[in-house]
C-alpha cells in the first residue's frame, strides 16, 4: 500500500462563464520514505496539485488516498485534522507569524491539536524540533531577526511538530540564494533518510531536483514521467505517462 | 482546557500589537469609565439629595388620634385621646420598619427668663428619643436629658437656637433656669440650628422637655384636649385674651378642693398628642404604616370593620419627589452609557474587521496546520472580549479614580457602587461578543489557499 496515491485527479477553475481546466487527469503515487521531487514549467499546475496532496484544497473528481484513507471527500474540518496531524506544509515564502518567537511559531500547530499538551510539554516539544533543524541557540529571536535559511528551518520544525508521515514542500528554496538551498536542501535530505519522512518538494532548479531520488515531470496539467516508483510500476501500468 | 489555549493565542495576538490593541479598546475604555464616574457621582448626589430629604423628614410618619364628633360636628383631627405612651412603646417595639419613635406632647405657653418673655413655635413634650427621629445633629451645647428625667418628670430642657437668642441676649443658656408658666425648668442643652422647614416655619425656635413634665407640670390636666388647654394655659398670661378671649364658656362651676379629691375620674391612662416615628427607608414607609396599623388596632381593640381611632400621616409629596429625581437621574445615565458604549463597541468591530483583513495571511497559515473554522472564530470573538474586558477594567480604575479625583478636589459627594462596576464587566464582555462576532465570523469563513494567497 503506498502512503499516497491519487487516481484521475482533475481541477478545474470556474472564471465566470469559462472554465479553466488546470489538472486533468493526474494518477500518481508515492511509497512512505520516499524523496519525490516534482518539476514543471510555471503554469503547469504545480502548485494546484501541492494544494489537494496538501488536504488544502479539493479536486474537482478523482480519488486521493492518503494513509489508507480516501480524504478528497472530507469535510473541511476532517480535513483540517487531517493537515494537523498528517501532514506538514512548507511554503515558499516561510508564511512565519511575525513579532512572534521562533519557538512560538514551531508549537503554533499543538493549540490546534485534540490531545492536550501543558505548556511544558509544548514547550519541550518545541524546543526538541528547533534542536533538530539546528535553531535550539534561536528560540528566542523574532522571525525578522532571522536569515532566510534560517526562517525556512523553523518553518520546516513547524511542519513537523505534529510527527507527521508526510512533508510537502512548495518551492521552499525558491526565496533562498544557492548556498543556503543547500543547507535547506540537505535538511530534507537527513530528514527523510534519518526518520524515514516522505517528502515531496516542487522546484524549478535541476541541482535541487537531482537530490531526488526520483522526479515527478508535470506538463499542462498532466505527467509527463515519473508517476510511480520502479517498484510500483510493475504492479501498475503508467497512467498518464508517454 | 481547550479555551486556555484559545486564550493564549488570543493574549498572544493582542501583545504582538499593544498600541493598536490599546488604541483599540480606548472606545471601550471611555465609554466604561464615563459611565462609571458618572454612576459613582450620579449616586452620590442621589444619596446627598435622599439624605437632605430624609432629614426633611421624608421618613417621618405622624400618627394622630383619631376624630372626635358629637351629633355630627366633627372636632377635626387630634380631637379625641386615643393615643398613649404604651402605644408608641408598642410601635417602637413590634414594628420592625420603624426605625425609631417619640411621642410628643404639645403646649404653647410663654417662658419667663430675667424679665424677658417668649412664646415659642413650638413646645414638645417628648423623649430623648425625638432629636433622633427629627434628624436633629448633635447638640450645639448641653446634653439631652434621659429617660430617667422622663419617667421623674424632671424639669429640665432643651432649648432651640431662635430661644437662646431671643430669650437669653447670647448669654449661655446652659444651668439657667427659665420658666414655663411658673414651673422653673433647667436649660441643660442648646439644640444645634437646623433653620426654617419646607413651609418657612422656624425650627429653631423650639423647647424640648420630657413629655411627662410638660404634660403634667405644664399642661396640667391629662383629660382636657391640649389644643384647648393651651389656648386656655396661654390666655392666662396674656394680656391679649381679654380683648380675643378664647376661654370656653364653663359649663359646670369650678370643682372645689374637695370634689376633685374625691372625684372618681382619676387619670386611668395618659394620652399625647401625636407619635412621630420614622420609617427606616423611604421604600419602607407603606411596610411601617401598616405595621403601626396593625399593632395599633390590637392595643386599642377594634373590631374588624370599625374605623380606626387613629390616623397616620407620611410625607407623601417629599418621598415622590424623591423618587422621581432618583429614577430621572438613572435613567438619564443609562441613556448616555449605552451610547457611549455603542459607540465604543463600533469602534471594536472596525478594528477587528481591519485586523481580520490584515492578518488574512495569518488565517489561512492556521487554516493550513490544522485549525478547524470553529477555531479561527473562537480565537478573534476571544480577542474581542479579552479587548474590551481589558478596556472595561482600565476604564474601572480610571472612572473610579475620576470620581475619587472630584470627590476629593470638588467636594462632590461620591458613592462607589459595585452594581456598576459588576455591570460593567459583564456589559464590556457583551459589546467584545456582539460586536466581535460578525468579524470573526468573517475569519472563520475563509478558504485556507485564498487566505495564504492574499498579499
Ligand atoms: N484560483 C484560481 N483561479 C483560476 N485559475 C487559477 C487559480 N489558481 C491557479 N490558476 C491557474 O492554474 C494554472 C496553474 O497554476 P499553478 O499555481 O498551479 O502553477 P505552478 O505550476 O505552481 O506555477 P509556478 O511554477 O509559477 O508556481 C495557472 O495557469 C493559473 O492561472
Ligand atoms: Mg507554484
Amino acid at each position: 500500500m503506498n502512503l499516497i496515491e491519487l487516481n484521475d485527479i482533475r481541477k478545474t477553475y470556474h472564471l465566470g462563464e469559462i472554465d479553466v481546466p488546470v489538472l486533468k487527469g493526474v494518477s500518481m503515487a508515492v511509497a512512505g520514505g520516499e524523496l519525490v521531487a516534482l518539476m514543471g514549467a510555471s503554469g503547469s499546475g504545480k502548485s494546484t496539485l501541492m494544494n489537494i496532496l496538501g488536504c488544502l484544497d479539493r479536486p474537482s473528481s478523482g480519488e486521493y488516498w492518503l494513509d489508507g484513507q480516501e480524504v478528497s471527500r472530507y469535510s473541511n474540518d476532517q480535513r483540517a485534522m487531517v493537515r494537523n496531524q498528517k501532514i506538514g506544509f512548507v511554503f515558499q515564502s516561510f508564511n512565519l507569524l511575525s513579532r512572534t518567537t521562533a519557538l512560538e511559531n514551531v508549537t503554533m500547530p499543538l493549540t490546534y491539536t485534540a490531545d492536550f499538551l501543558t505548556p511544558k510539554e509544548r514547550h519541550e516539544r518545541g524546543m526538541a524540533m528547533l534542536t533538530r533543524v539546528g535553531l535550539d541557540d534561536r528560540s528566542h529571536h523574532h522571525p525578522s531577526q532571522l536569515s532566510g535559511g534560517q526562517q525556512q528551518r523553523v518553518a520546516i520544525a513547524r511542519a513537523l511538530i505534529n510527527n507527521p508521515p508526510v512533508l510537502f514542500a512548495d518551492e521552499p528554496t525558491g526565496n533562498l540564494d544557492s548556498k543556503t538551498s543547500e543547507e535547506v536542501l540537505r535538511m530534507f535530505k537527513q530528514l527523510n533518510e534519518d526518520d524515514g519522512i516522505t517528502i515531496i518538494l516542487v522546484t524549478h532548479d535541476v541541482t535541487v531536483a537531482s537530490h531526488a531520488r526520483r522526479t515527478i515531470h508535470i506538463h499542462d496539467g498532466l505527467i509527463v514521467n515519473g508517476a510511480y516508483s520502479h517498484a510500483s510500476t510493475d504492479s501498475k501500468p503508467a497512467g498518464g505517462g508517454l | 482546557m481547550k479555551l486556555q489555549g484559545t486564550l493564549h493565542t488570543a493574549m498572544r495576538a493582542l501583545c504582538r500589537n499593544p498600541m493598536r490593541a490599546l488604541l483599540t479598546t480606548l472606545g471601550i475604555v471611555i465609554g466604561i469609565g464615563a459611565v462609571i464616574a458618572m454612576m459613582e457621582i450620579g449616586q452620590g448626589s442621589s444619596a446627598a439629595i435622599q439624605k437632605s430629604i430624609t432629614s426633611m423628614g421624608a421618613n417621618n410618619l405622624l400618627i394622630l388620634p383619631g376624630t372626635a364628633s358629637s351629633g355630627g360636628v366633627s372636632f377635626g383631627a387630634g380631637s379625641t385621646m386615643t393615643l398613649t405612651p404604651g402605644d408608641y412603646e408598642a410601635i417602637v417595639r413590634d414594628c420592625p420598619a420603624v426605625r425609631c419613635g417619640a411621642p410628643i406632647v404639645r403646649a404653647r405657653t410663654q417662658l419667663v427668663y430675667n424679665g424677658r418673655n417668649w412664646v415659642p413655635q413650638s413646645m414638645s413634650g417628648s423623649t430623648p428619643s425625638l432629636l433622633e427621629v427629627q434628624l436633629w445633629k448633635d447638640l450645639a451645647d448641653g446634653e439631652c436629658f434621659t429617660d430617667r428625667d422622663v419617667l421623674n418628670s424632671n424639669r429640665v430642657c432643651l432649648v432651640g437656637q431662635t430661644i437662646a437668642r431671643e430669650l437669653f441676649q447670647g448669654e449661655n443658656p446652659i444651668g439657667k433656669e427659665l420658666r414655663i408658666k411658673n414651673v422653673a425648668f433647667k436649660v441643660i442643652g442648646v439644640l444645634s440650628a437646623k433653620g426654617a422647614n419646607m413651609v418657612g416655619m422656624d425650627q429653631d425656635d423650639i423647647v424640648i422637655a420630657p413629655w411627662t413634665s410638660i404634660k403634667f407640670r405644664v399642661s396640667g390636666s391629662s383629660l382636657t384636649n391640649t389644643n384647648q388647654s393651651s389656648s386656655a394655659a396661654a390666655s392666662a398670661v396674656n394680656t391679649l385674651s381679654q380683648v380675643y378671649p378664647s376661654n370656653q364658656v364653663a359649663l359646670y362651676p369650678d370643682k372645689s378642693d374637695t370634689q376633685i379629691a374625691d372625684s372618681m375620674l382619676t387619670v386611668r391612662f395618659v394620652n399625647v398628642d401625636q407619635i412621630l416615628v420614622s420609617a427606616i427607608s423611604p421604600e419602607e414607609i407603606p411596610a411601617a404604616m401598616q405595621q403601626i396599623t396593625a399593632v395599633l388596632r390590637e392595643r386599642h381593640r377594634l373590631q374588624r370593620g370599625e374605623p380606626d381611632d387613629f390616623s397616620i400621616r407620611d410625607m407623601t409629596e417629599m418621598s415622590k419627589v424623591l423618587t422621581s429625581t432618583t429614577t430621572l437621574m438613572t435613567n438619564l445615565l443609562l441613556c448616555v452609557a449605552m451610547i457611549s458604549l455603542l459607540v465604543g463597541g463600533v469602534g471594536i468591530m472596525n478594528i477587528m474587521l481591519v485586523s481580520v483583513t490584515e492578518r488574512t495571511r495569518e488565517i489561512g497559515l492556521r487554516m493550513a496546520v490544522g485549525a478547524r473554522s470553529k477555531d479561527i472564530l473562537w480565537q478573534f470573538l476571544v480577542e474581542a472580549v479579552v479587548l474590551c474586558l481589558v478596556g472595561g477594567i482600565i476604564g474601572i480604575l480610571l472612572g473610579h479614580g475620576g470620581s475619587l479625583m472630584v470627590e476629593a478636589f470638588l467636594h462632590w459627594p461620591v458613592e462607589t457602587s459595585p452594581t456598576a462596576i459588576v455591570s460593567a464587566v459583564g456589559v464590556s464582555a457583551t459589546v467584545g461578543i456582539v460586536f466581535g462576532f460578525y468579524p470573526a465570523w468573517k475569519a472563520s469563513r475563509l478558504d485556507p489557499i485564498d487566505a495564504l494567497r492574499y498579499e
